[in-house]
């Protein structure tokens, strides 16, 4: 699950006029609606709905029993990756926990279910949260930064991080959390009716919901909107193929660099992760790697060293990487914030082992939020919390000394 | 995987006093001659109350025969002559009462309708108002299917599930476990009375009285890996459920020996029989015992060989959470037959 909150800092916007079309329509992160107005009103504006009948989140709400009153089959498809067993049992295949699930049983994620052998998705079209972002929230750096990217998830995940920050969505199961339906191809449409280049799967975890975000994925392409996502990469081989290859763009959370800690803190295992990121490094999607430092649960020197090394060794030195800070949240609320010097130390140490991109995540005005050219050492983009504040990339090169800059730099 | 409690000082002086006051209250201890035996004093009385004639000729289960085996549970359990004197050891009047039942089998197979109606009848005879007992498990469409009447309003006895009152917002965390609590358990029950089946179960070996408090939990699909263990144990002890849980009365009318949880007809029977105790860990231990018996009746190799023995007993029996006693040898058991 994702470090990148789903709900908004500043709540008190919601429901008070925060869709004026000026604020909405310059989707800084400030004025967002909280998670279920958005979507309700965005829903609710239907296909012939302007940003002005969005203005009146009163004559949206009166549209919502309608969105309470949907029926479960709506969200209900069938699974695509699980095998049948015999006595009404299957054994899903999604995940490398490959659970064994018994008739009228759910599998750890909770949002699959099994009816009578065969298996379900219970979250297709099931958003319960959504909001228009910065990519850089995603943390996306090399990606089209600057724009905006529609992200939304939905209820559910197939690991239990003890600091999860959504821990209210992704450890929940999808009817205890309010949802809207929002079809593919509806989402496609809010894109493009927003300005956003892209969808993001995020929030919760997106492996859960993959028959959703292929068929999102799919729409979005016949639109003109690209597709990325934010994931544990804790998914078997060949969903992996078959969903992210769909992806334009992957970022992986990768929560440590230690097999106990995947067993204790993550509730899951290192190895497929890694096997995952290797895989999507092969398939040439754009790939970018966040590693949260949690105060002495993997914070260490050797591991620092250890995963950058990986890093250089099996996906190259441009892979870009963001430590990002820990905030005491769900069941590691005895843990302080990473201090910011744990920080630098971790950026130091990889760039030491020649890792050309590395960033530090969520201490805003950080100098290393900023991407610099690593030949000559001049700053490219300068980024300022969630704002670029300034691009100077241009037909990905540095301006001053001609270096090739990896990523996808325009629309 | 093992996380220490998250819980400040206070809060840990708080479960420690409500442990403490449980296990002095538990009538069902016995401090018998067992030290003259070489065994420890402390012993757990489980009750085996059986009739066979329970059900009447359309094989449902027999309202008034049920509410008399009842009375005779409570009786032996209790060690008392009158059903009065038993349930005012456990609820006092102005209490709020929940029945925890199993609701999860449909109608084939979770507990029986007619128990819960006969423990109501005792609990007001015991001076408790209908309208402050409540017959609840995760969902209310699921008490339907199973056959509970649902009742959300007025003086009647109350039956509904949680997703009609919902979670608290705030995480209950005890070892591995942080879960939102059934607001029915936080916010209506100031005593709980477990009221489970007996079921194999395909991952933790068998699901009894202390599995049926993954019932009261927002997320029990995260604490099935490892045979549910420690995170039965864990859950049991989250201080919201310790402090109320007095009672657990598992509905053994039809039982279930292989291919749990699911309700599957071929593999139940029907011991038309009612188990008891104030010791949880105990009940678990002969409802394992009942189900290892039937197996070998029927052919089927004892839950040991087929790596599914509930581990998770001895969890919940060791020093860290002391719910209840796993050893045989320490556990009292009474069977008592109406016939
Ligand atoms: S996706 Fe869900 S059901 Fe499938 S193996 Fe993973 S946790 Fe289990």
């Amino acid at each position: 699950m994702s470090r990148e909150h789903y709900l908004q800092p500043d709540s008190s916007l919601a429901g008070a006029g925060f869709l004026d079309s000026e604020r909405f329509a310059s989707a800084g992160t400030s004025c967002l609606p909280d998670r279920r107005s958005f979507l309700r009103c965005a829903l609710c504006a239907g296909a012939a709905g302007t940003i002005s009948t969005m203005a009146h989140p009163l004559d949206a709400m009166s549209l919502s029993p309608a969105a309470q009153n949907q029926d479960d089959s709506q969200f209900t498809v069938e699974a695509r990756f699980y095998q049948k067993l015999p006595n009404r049992r299957i054994k899903c295949k999604l995940c490398p926990r490959e659970c064994s699930v018994g008739d009228r049983e759910r599998g750890y994620c909770g949002v699959r279910e099994n009816r009578g052998g065969t298996y379900y998705t219970l979250v297709h079209s099931r958003v319960c949260a959504a909001h228009i972002d910065p990519i850089e929230k995603k943390p996306f750096f090399h990606y089209l930064p600057g724009t905006l990217a529609l992200s939304l998830a939905t209820a559910g995940c197939n690991v239990n991080c003890k600091f999860c920050q959504n821990w209210d969505i992704s450890q929940v199961r999808p009817e205890q959390v309010p949802a809207d339906y929002a079809p593919p191809q509806r989402v496609a449409q809010l894109a493009t009716q927003y300005s956003c280049p892209t969808i993001a799967y995020t929030y919760s975890e997106p492996v859960i919901f993959i028959e959703y975000l292929m068929d999102t994925a799919d729409a979005g392409h016949a639109a003109g909107i690209r597709s990325i996502v934010v994931s544990n990469g804790y998914i078997q081989d060949e969903a992996l193929r078959a969903a992210y290859g769909k992806m334009d763009a992957v970022k992986i959370d990768l929560k440590s660099f230690s097999e106990s800690y995947y067993r204790q803190v993550v509730c899951g295992q290192l190895k497929p992760v890694l096997d995952s990121i290797v895989t999507l490094h092969k398939t040439g999607k754009w790939l970018e790697i966040v590693y949260l430092v949690v105060p002495t649960l993997n914070d260490g020197d050797a591991e620092f060293r250890g995963l950058a090394q990986w890093v250089r060794n099996n996906v190259g030195a441009d892979v870009p990487l963001h430590f990002s800070q820990f905030h005491p949240e769900y069941l590691l609320k005895n843990l302080p914030i990473t201090p910011v010097p744990t920080l630098e130390r971790a950026k130091q140490i990889a760039d030491a082992e020649g890792l050309h991109y590395v960033y530090i995540g969520n201490v805003p005005g950080h100098p290393a939020e900023s991407t610099y050219c690593p030949k000559c050492g001049h700053i490219l983009v300068q980024r300022m919390g969630l704002e670029v504040t300034q691009m100077l990339i241009r037909k990905g090169t540095c301006p001053y000394c001609g270096q090739l800059i990896p990523g996808v730099w325009h629309v | 995987m093992r996380q220490e409690p998250i819980t400040g000082r206070r809060r840990f002086l708080k479960n420690c006093l409500a442990s403490a006051v449980a296990v002095a209250a538990g009538d069902g201890i016995s401090h018998s001659a067992a030290g003259a035996q070489n065994l420890p004093l402390i012993r757990s009385r489980v009750v085996i109350a059986q009739d066979p004639q329970l059900r009447g000729s359309d094989s449902t289960v027999d309202s008034q025969r049920m509410l008399s085996l009842l009375d005779r549970t409570m009786e032996t359990l209790l060690r008392v002559s009158r059903p009065d004197e038993a349930w005012k050891k456990i609820v006092r009047p102005g209490q709020m009462v929940g029945l925890k039942v199993n609701a999860l089998g449909g109608r084939g197979f979770s507990g029986s309708p007619r128990l819960a109606e006969a423990i109501c009848e005792r609990l007001q005879q015991a001076g408790i108002r209908a309208a402050d007992i409540v017959i609840w498990d995760r969902d209310t469409d699921e008490l339907e299917r199973a056959g509970f009447h649902v009742c959300i309003a007025g003086n009647r006895v109350q039956c509904f599930g949680t997703d009609r009152m919902g979670y608290e917002d705030d995480l209950a965390t005890w070892g591995s476990v942080g879960s939102r609590l059934s607001k029915i358990l936080t916010q209506r029950c100031d005593v709980l009375i477990n009221v489970p089946v007996l079921k194999d179960h395909d991952g933790a070996g068998v699901t009894i009285a202390l599995k049926n408090m993954y019932g009261t939990i927002h997320n029990p699909n995260k604490y099935h890996p490892n045979g549910c263990d420690p995170y039965i144990a864990d859950v049991n002890m989250l201080p919201e459920i310790r402090s109320r849980m007095r009672l657990s009365i598992c509905d053994a009318t039809t039982a279930c020996y292989e291919g749990g949880p699911a309700y599957k007809p071929q593999y139940s029977w029907q011991p038309n029989a009612l188990l008891a105790s104030q010791d949880p860990v105990a009940l678990d231990t002969t409802g394992w015992q009942m189900i290892e018996r039937k197996r070998a009746e029927e052919g089927l190799k004892a839950l040991e060989a087929e790596e599914r023995a509930p581990r998770y007993l001895a969890t919940a029996a060791d020093p860290q959470h002391r719910l209840g006693i796993n050893d045989p040898q320490r556990i009292e058991r009474v069977e008592t037959d109406l016939a």
